[in-house]
């Protein structure tokens, strides 16, 4: 079985200071990945190298495309890779203003990446637009309504319906629940599961909360100071972390 | 002959502006930089429109200028004098007439032919610019053509309105390939920008912007599917002159409501008018 | 079905002047389909570690865990994550859910998990929060506020909703009045006979000698204590 992500190496350099270094792993149709570490760890990082927003300065990060098989994003053309960001990938921002159009309608929002990959029929985009809206539990009332005057709840599961809605293999998370209040985040949390599992999404997610990853990710990688110091199954890392960080980290968390 | 060097530019920067012309027209709809001059008038008065008019103006042109499709507006008269005394052109009114003739806001209504110059006033060259403020990002849109969001601006008419509102600076794909803000001209006025015989350039001083259509170019207006692309005008007739197919200004004629709607193209107006052609404020029937 | 083969861990606690502790030395186990092995020993003596083991859970630092023919302690993540998927199944003694989510959604999900659609999965799910006792209007809700009791049985539910091949039951009777614990033991009995291969821990007695086959004192690999 081919991995759909294969990512060699990855190391990026800020002047003398390491972002990360040699990061290495393969994602499969279907896994979701989590990426922990404290503020500054070089998990954003990583996530911006394998994105294509940042260059990184060795490795390769090789996805299996629909039409050419694996191909090395990094050395791929500039329009090749921002085809990918707007077909087969998503990003979803850890602020939804990041991610939203806050001056064009929810709808709008939603229609851009139709639009942007060709689709002309506006009754049909609009259709579309307000389906995924239901999807991800907005009235379809609001269609019409600005980002702005919806709540940060809602406003991030407008981000995730804007990306999805072409139906990606693979979505980039940074700290999608960051920010939200915890009956907020449980809800989005049941949302993107439902997501994962019935799109067979592939996702990778950072995060500094081990409880979403244990809810939402199959494997975990803990990273520090730009290194990966553990790897494994979630549950596994979780509960019988093997590096002093790792162990660490778990004991850390404060139990409610 | 007057004291400044001919249309008021130096040659140097003539030359400049030639260049940019030249490459504007290589590549259709696309905008190119060049170094804007401060010229004697403030921008958004059509600095961009007279240094294209100045750097394409040789001493045999007949000049002809129009501000939102009359001859006779402070800007259209201040920018002919303008010429008149810097180059010592000829100038008319007639659009059959002119050689070249700098336009802001309309296209005029007489077909043009083959070796006139239509020169636009551009306020805001970049037609990405109201949904995407990064100049660095819509440069990259151009150059890979991720026009997605053109639509967006459409779609939004359509959603708060019902259907597509933007009745003038509507957008435009050129030759297939860049999209292109066609200057603040009705939409009515967008089919005569494809096919057109003359040469059209465009000039955006302050934003420091030329582009450029050459002759018999294909210009396509941007719509959906289910919400084609319609040039429309107001449902009347021309009062002055009786045109069915002009575009129309409407005059508020006193403060009871009363009103009517005549050419906005004076130069048209007034050459049906001394055809014979009469409508309902000055013809026969009125009377 | 399940085998293990000279199966050793031992926990280093880094933060804790990196002491380490054995734990389980050298186990060597195996269960056939159909057959229901009981983990003995006192409390601390190593029954979950063992079976968190099992689940590739804990860490094995040496021997092998094979399920169905694959060596869990070898494989890939991504291999674990099928096999738990697909023929490993675990009753822990605690419910771990996303907040929110229904009980009827909780205990169709490993079946959704394996393909089946939803119809499927949730007539499956009321089938088996029907025979668990869980009253109806309680479906819609999520777990989370329930009872003790209540959330045991829906974790069993869950653990049953699927037919695994081999599973692993910690506790499954704990926390339950006679007529449920009834109906866990026939759910037991249920999937021996169709073939399942199941370790389980019991401090019931009662129900051990009615569902198990075999005993396995888990204290002779405990080094600390045998010690």
């Amino acid at each position: 079985m081919t991995p759909l992500l294969s990512v060699q190496g990855i190391t990026k350099f800020y002047g003398h200071h390491i972002g990360c270094k040699d990061v290495g792993f393969d994602l499969y149709p279907g896994e979701v990945m989590g990426i922990v570490g404290e503020s500054g760890s070089g998990k954003s990082t990583l996530l911006n190298c394998m994105a294509g927003h940042l260059t990184p300065d060795a490795g390769a990060v090789v996805f299996d495309t629909r039409s050419d098989g694996p191909k090395n994003t990094v050395t791929m053309s500039e329009p090749e890779r921002r085809m990918l960001s707007r077909t087969d990938w998503a990003f979803v921002h850890q602020h939804a203003r990041d991610g939203l159009r806050m001056g064009v309608s929810a709808g709008g929002n939603v229609g851009e990446r139709l639009m942007a990959v060709g689709e002309r029929h506006y009754c049909d985009i609009r259709a579309k637009a307000t389906d995924w809206l239901g999807r991800v539990e907005i009235d379809a009332t609001r269609v019409d309504d600005r980002p702005t005057t919806f709540s940060g709840g809602m406003q991030q599961r407008l981000q995730i319906a804007r990306n999805l809605v072409t139906g990606p293999r693979l979505v980039f998370m940074d700290e999608p629940t960051g920010g939200l209040d915890v009956s907020v985040q449980a809800r989005l949390l049941d949302l993107l599961r439902g997501l994962v599992r019935d799109m067979g999404l592939s996702a990778i997610i950072v995060t500094h909360d081990l409880a979403v990853v244990r809810l939402l990710a199959d494997r975990l990688m803990v990273m520090k100071d730009g290194h990966v110091v553990e790897a494994g199954l979630t549950d596994q890392v979780l509960d019988d972390p093997q590096h002093a960080y790792s162990q660490l980290l778990v004991s850390s968390v404060l139990q409610v | 002959m007057s004291d400044y060097n001919f249309a008021y530019l130096d040659e140097q920067t003539k030359r400049m502006i030639r260049r940019a012309i030249l490459k504007g027209l290589a590549i259709p709809g696309y905008q190119v930089p060049f170094a804007s001059r401060e010229m004697p008038m403030p921008y958004g008065w059509g600095t961009g429109g007279v240094q294209v008019s100045a750097a394409v103006m040789t001493p045999d042109d007949r000049f002809k200028v129009i501000d939102q499709g009359a001859d006779d507006t402070t800007n259209a008269v201040s920018i002919r004098t303008f010429f008149e005394r810097t180059a010592g052109v000829a100038t008319t009114t007639k659009t059959s007439e002119a050689s070249v003739i700098q336009t802001r806001h309309r296209i005029p209504e007489e077909r043009l032919s083959e070796g006139q110059i239509l020169v636009y006033q551009v306020p805001i060259p970049e037609p990405l610019q109201f949904l995407e403020p990064r100049e660095s990002e819509t440069r990259k849109m151009h150059s890979l053509e991720e026009y997605g969001l053109m639509h967006v601006k459409l779609y939004e008419d359509i959603s708060r309105h019902g259907h597509i509102a933007t009745s003038y600076d509507y957008p435009v794909k050129v030759e297939g390939r860049y999209v292109m803000d066609p200057s603040p001209i009705p939409k009515f006025d967008n089919p005569k920008l494809g096919d057109m015989a003359a040469i059209q350039l465009f000039g955006a001083g302050r934003e420091q912007r030329i582009y450029a259509l050459p002759p018999y170019t294909q210009v396509v207006s941007l719509d959906f599917e289910d919400h084609p692309f319609e040039a429309s005008k107001p449902d009347h007739p021309c009062a002055m002159c009786g045109a069915e197919n002009s575009y129309l200004d409407e005059v508020i004629t006193d403060d009871t409501g009363g009103r009517m709607f005549v050419c906005s193209d004076t130069d048209f107006c007034e050459a049906r008018q001394a055809a014979g052609n009469t409508g309902t404020m000055n013809g026969r029937d009125a009377a | 079905m399940i085998e293990l083969k000279n199966v050793s861990k031992t926990f280093t606690m880094h933060n804790q002047s990196s002491a380490v502790i054995e734990v389980i030395n050298d186990v060597s186990l195996s269960v056939a389909a159909g057959e229901c092995v009981a983990l003995t020993g006192a409390s601390g003596a190593g029954k979950s570690t063992l079976m968190r083991m099992i689940y590739g859970n804990y860490l094995t630092q040496a021997g092998q865990i094979l399920i169905d023919g694959a060596d869990l302690v070898q494989a890939e993540p991504r291999d674990v994550i099928a096999l738990r998927r697909e023929t490993l199944g675990y009753v822990s003694q605690f419910l771990r859910v996303v907040p929110r989510v229904p009980t009827l959604d909780v205990v169709a999900e490993p079946l959704r998990a394996v393909g089946a659609s939803a119809e499927t999965a949730q007539a499956r799910a009321k089938e088996l929060l029907a025979k668990l006792n869980i009253p109806q209007r309680l479906w819609a809700l999520s777990p989370t506020t329930f009872s003790g009791g209540e959330q045991q049985r829906v974790n069993i539910a869950r653990g049953f909703a699927h037919p695994y091949p081999a599973m692993l039951l910690d506790e499954p009777t704990a926390s339950l009045d006679a007529a449920n614990r009834e109906v866990v033991l026939s759910l037991i009995e249920e999937a021996k006979a169709r073939g399942a291969a199941i370790i389980g821990i019991f401090h019931d007695e009662a129900a051990r000698d009615r569902v198990c086959d075999r005993e396995i004192d888990v204290s002779q690999f405990t080094p600390g204590i045998a010690a």
